[in-house]
Order: structure tokens, then C-alpha cells, then sequence
């Protein structure tokens, strides 16, 4: 339910870069996810070819980049990726540990005419 | 169609940050302690509020920014209380943002305020991503939800400032391991500060309002 908010939010920040652009449309929006934003793409782009009509992004394509969750042990210090839903450091059997990515929710850039 | 690529890397929710930012402005000339209350539906965010309010109202000025999918159950709660609250239905939406926050600020006495409690939308998905204003982020988890809660939802443990462990009295009958649940919390985020409580029996609630008032007094002081 949160994509709808964040699709508006997305939109209105599309909007506003292009017309300080003067673009004259919005060909391609390029966004980047994390596993952890809790931010489901399908959703996004079904909310987002309703809520896009009527303005310079109607029609543009939503291009997601994945960011898979990332996390360091504090102890070793060693970055992986989680395989599962055990949280532990595969080198060292440390528990403490720091999400380092995973968690984004931002506009890269945008394409436009 | 010649096509020209603009560089944004912007966060899509920077607008909401930049709000939240104004919100803890006003909120620190007031010198009102703000907190954020999240958790999922059913874990004893009203009963906290309430159980609050009974001990430290006659020396604090309470209030309360309920957020609600819909209706005003908890308001009605927490007004019969006798303390200044403002429901906020996000109709639909799952969280609070710091939009709607400010519209609560906008109709509270502010000048009257100690302490304010806002209340978020239950759901563990997604609150964490939207700063208010406030000033610690307080997470609520509940025994009978299972102590693998924070492998689940990770973003919110590890967003959180302090986490309430509630309904410690069910533990008893429940499968909850606390030491399992806490080695977790702690690996997750190591400044986090743990209450085990009971807003029901009032078990370990002294020593989550011995910490809040702590907290009232060093906002004020500052």
C-alpha cells in the first residue's frame, strides 16, 4: 500500500526535474531499490500509469535497480549476503552485525525529451 | 527524438525529510520530547500511551498524534484520558508522514506540551522509512508475535532507539525466547535500549517511565 505514496512522491520529483529541465517529456525514470525498502516495482509501475496521465511522464518507463541487502559483521568486519534469514557471519558465527545496503529508495536519473 | 539523460540522485522521499526536519525544529523550541511509536497491529501501542499517561500526567503535559487506517477507537481512549489528541486517518495508508504530522502540530497546544506521543499506522513494513520530526524511535514488540520478529522486519529493529518487549506476562505460556530475541535486537543495533514489560500487570514499567522522564528532563534542560 506504501507504493502509492511513494510512486506520488516519485512522480512529483520526476516532474519537478524535468520542468527545471524544460524537457518536453519524460522518456525513461531510473530508480534504485533496496531488498529492504520494502518497495514492490510491479506495484510502483501499476500505480504509477494511472496516477502519470495527463503529464509530461505519462507513458514513461520505470527502470528498477535491485539493490540486494548487504550487511558487515561487527566483529570481523567481512561485508556479505545474507543466504538466509539467519543473520549470522558465515567467517566468524558473529550475530552483530550492520545493514550496510539494502535499504535505498532514490532517483538515479531521468530520461528525457 | 534526441533523448538527454538528467542526473537526479535524490532520495524519492527527500521532500518528507525535509518536512520532518521542520517538524523537529518547531518541536525543539518547544522543547517537547517527541516520540514515535511503531509496531505491528495489536502490540500494545495505545496500552502503552495509556498506561503512560496514568503515571506521569499530573507532572507532565501529555499529548498524543493518533494515526489510523480509519476510525477513532484510540483517539476516544486516550481523549478519555483527559489529554489533547489529534487523529489523523491516513485513509488507507499504512504509515505516517511528516506532512500529515505537521497538520496534528498545526491543532495541539503547543506552548502546553511536555511530551508528545505519536502513535503510527500498526504495521512493520515500511513506518521506519518516514522521518516525523521526532526525537527517539520507539518500536513496540509483542511476546505472542514470536521472538523471530526482528529477522523479519530488520529495518525496523535496526531504525528503532529504544524497543518495548510487552506482554511479558503471556511468556509463560507462549514458545518466546527472550535471550534469543534480545541476542538479535542487540546484533542488529547495538545502542538499542531494551524494556521487557507488562502495560497489563505493570510489570518493568518502572523502569521505562524512570528512563522517559529522564529523557523530558534533558530535552527541557536543553
Amino acid at each position: 500500500m506504501h507504493e502509492a505514496s511513494i510512486t506520488e512522491s516519485m512522480l512529483a520529483l520526476a516532474l519537478e526535474k524535468a520542468i527545471e529541465a524544460k524537457a518536453r517529456k519524460i522518456a525513461g525514470i531510473n530508480l534504485v531499490v533496496g531488498e529492504l525498502s520494502g518497495v514492490v516495482p510491479d506495484c510502483v509501475q501499476f500505480y504509477f500509469d494511472f496516477i502519470s496521465k495527463n503529464t509530461l511522464a505519462e507513458g514513461a518507463k520505470l527502470n528498477f535497480e535491485t539493490k540486494p541487502i548487504q550487511i558487515r559483521c561487527r566483529k570481523c568486519s567481512i561485508v556479505f549476503t545474507p543466504s538466509d534469514h539467519k543473520w549470522v557471519c558465515p567467517e566468524c558465527s558473529e550475530t552483530s552485525v550492520e545493514i550496510t545496503s539494502g535499504q535505498e529508495c532514490y532517483m538515479e536519473s531521468l530520461e528525457v525529451e | 527524438m534526441n533523448i538527454k539523460v538528467i542526473q537526479v540522485g535524490e532520495k524519492i522521499l527527500g521532500k518528507n525529510e525535509d518536512k520532518a526536519a521542520e517538524n523537529k525544529k518547531r518541536l525543539d523550541t518547544q522543547k517537547i520530547l517527541t516520540i514515535n511509536i511503531m509496531s505491528s497491529p495489536g502490540a500494545g501501542k495505545t496500552s502503552l500511551i495509556i498506561a503512560t499517561i496514568k503515571q506521569l500526567s499530573e507532572k507532565y503535559k501529555i499529548a498524543v498524534i493518533e494515526g489510523d487506517v480509519a476510525s477513532s477507537v484510540d483517539a476516544e481512549k486516550v481523549s478519555a484520558a483527559g489529554i489533547p489528541v489529534v487523529q489523523i486517518n491516513t485513509g488507507g495508508g499504512c504509515h505516517l508522514d511528516a506532512f500529515m504530522v505537521e497538520d496534528g502540530l498545526n491543532n495541539l497546544p503547543l506552548p502546553n506540551i511536555d511530551l508528545l506521543f505519536i502513535e503510527n499506522v500498526g504495521n512493520l513494513i515500511c513506518p521506519n522509512a518516514y522521518l516525523l520530526g521526532e526525537d527517539v524511535r520507539l518500536m513496540i514488540s509483542s511476546t505472542p508475535e514470536g521472538d523471530d520478529k526482528p529477522y523479519k522486519y530488520p529495518a525496523m529493529f535496526a531504525d528503532s532507539d529504544v524497543v518495548i518487549l510487552n506482554k511479558t506476562d503471556l511468556q509463560p505460556h507462549l514458545d518466546f525466547n527472550e535471550k534469543a530475541f534480545r541476542k538479535v535486537v542487540d546484533g542488529l543495533n547495538p545502542d538499542v535500549i531494551l524494556f521487557p514489560v507488562s502495560c497489563k500487570t505493570g510489570v518493568g514499567m518502572q523502569d521505562w517511565f524512570g528512563w522517559l522522564e529522564g529523557k523530558i528532563k534533558e530535552k527541557k534542560n536543553k
